[in-house]
């Protein structure tokens, strides 16, 4: 049973990460032109399951969206101008790999900045001297000079 | 001082909070993609109507009246969540015009015999190409447009009547003004 299982999650992990969603049906006869349409599949972020690009997502609308791709690409569309196409109706989001604007600054910016004030924090910290500690009395020095098996009777 | 730091913390987290809870009492979810047609022209759009005896509905029918643009689908469950409540809408002198969104008309026609048309004209986008201009990313979904063609609102998800009553009328009334 052990090794059923064994071999059932080794069978997983090779398995391809994600398999494509493009149909037969949607593929364009042009490969060269296919080859680009997938291309851009792979850079449009599907705005229904947001995890996934089109290229990977089952959903309806990915696969109106891979059909829109081709339409533009056929009417004589850049790759730009056809990424553009959606851009323009869905915004910046639709991009797996959206630009660095105003609305994204904060989210490049913040590792960074949460980087800086641990180290800010940390230098404050490793500066400030601790409390001296308190004179040991008279007493206490006494005890602390007296030999080992003296001092382990006890004060 | 040093003392009250942690209630301090505390009191600003769950001020945070209440504050996120309150925005999606009014529809705001987090989830939501913020559209970028917002302030932009409606696309130019020609939907022919689900009565085949009524003429169609284009872009230029939007100008000179408010008008609440809702795509749905007889296929779409939440659309039944939210349909109950369109009869709100009425009655405050906004148009509401139902987008069938990918969707076989027989079986919109059926949809709507069953529940109820609340609807002033009901379109349809049967290939959802006019749903990928209006930058549409599922159903139900409601757009409403100003006078000029402008839209000014997305509401993503069903219409609740909370919604319906502190977001949306509130709305039309700044719109018809």
């Amino acid at each position: 049973m052990k090794r059923f299982f064994f071999m059932l999650a080794l069978a997983l992990c090779l398995a391809p990460a994600a398999a494509r969603a493009v149909l037969p049906d949607e593929m364009l006869a042009d490969h060269a032109l296919e080859k680009r349409a997938e291309a851009l599949d792979a850079q449009l972020r599907c705005p229904v399951c947001q995890g996934e690009s089109i290229a990977d997502s089952n959903a309806d609308l990915a696969h109106d969206l891979r059909l829109l791709v081709r339409q533009r690409l056929l009417k004589g569309d850049t790759d730009a101008q056809a990424v553009q196409y959606i851009v323009a109706r869905y915004g910046n989001f639709v991009l797996m790999d959206p630009p660095l604007d105003r609305d994204t600054a904060l989210l490049w910016a913040g590792p960074a900045i949460i980087l800086l004030a641990a180290a800010l924090a940390g230098w404050n910290f490793l500066r400030s001297n601790p409390a001296p500690a308190p004179e040991l009395s008279a007493e206490e020095k006494d005890f602390l000079s007296r030999p080992d098996d003296e001092r382990a009777k006890g004060p | 001082m040093k003392r009250f730091l942690p209630l301090i913390i505390f009191l600003a987290l769950a001020g945070i909070f209440y504050w996120r809870i309150v925005l999606i009492d009014r529809g705001d979810m987090p989830s939501d993609i913020p559209s970028v047609m917002i302030g932009k022209p409606a696309p130019v759009f020609d939907l022919p109507n689900l009565d085949k005896g009524r003429k169609p509905f284009t872009a230029a029918d939007l100008k000179g009246r408010v008008t609440l643009l809702g795509f749905f689908a007889s296929w779409c469950v939440d659309c039944g969540i939210e349909h109950p409540y369109l009869s709100l809408l009425k009655g405050h002198g906004a148009a509401l015009v139902g987008v069938d969104y990918e969707d076989k008309s027989a079986a919109a026609r059926a949809w709507l015999e069953k529940h109820g048309n609340p609807y002033d004209a009901v379109v349809t986008d049967a290939r959802g190409r006019t749903g990928i201009d209006f930058g549409l990313y599922g159903v139900p979904e409601t757009y409403i447009i100003d006078r000029q063609g402008i839209i000014r609102y997305k509401q993503t998800g069903p219409m609740t009547p909370d919604v319906i009553r502190k977001t949306i009328l509130p709305l039309v009334a700044r719109l018809e003004k």
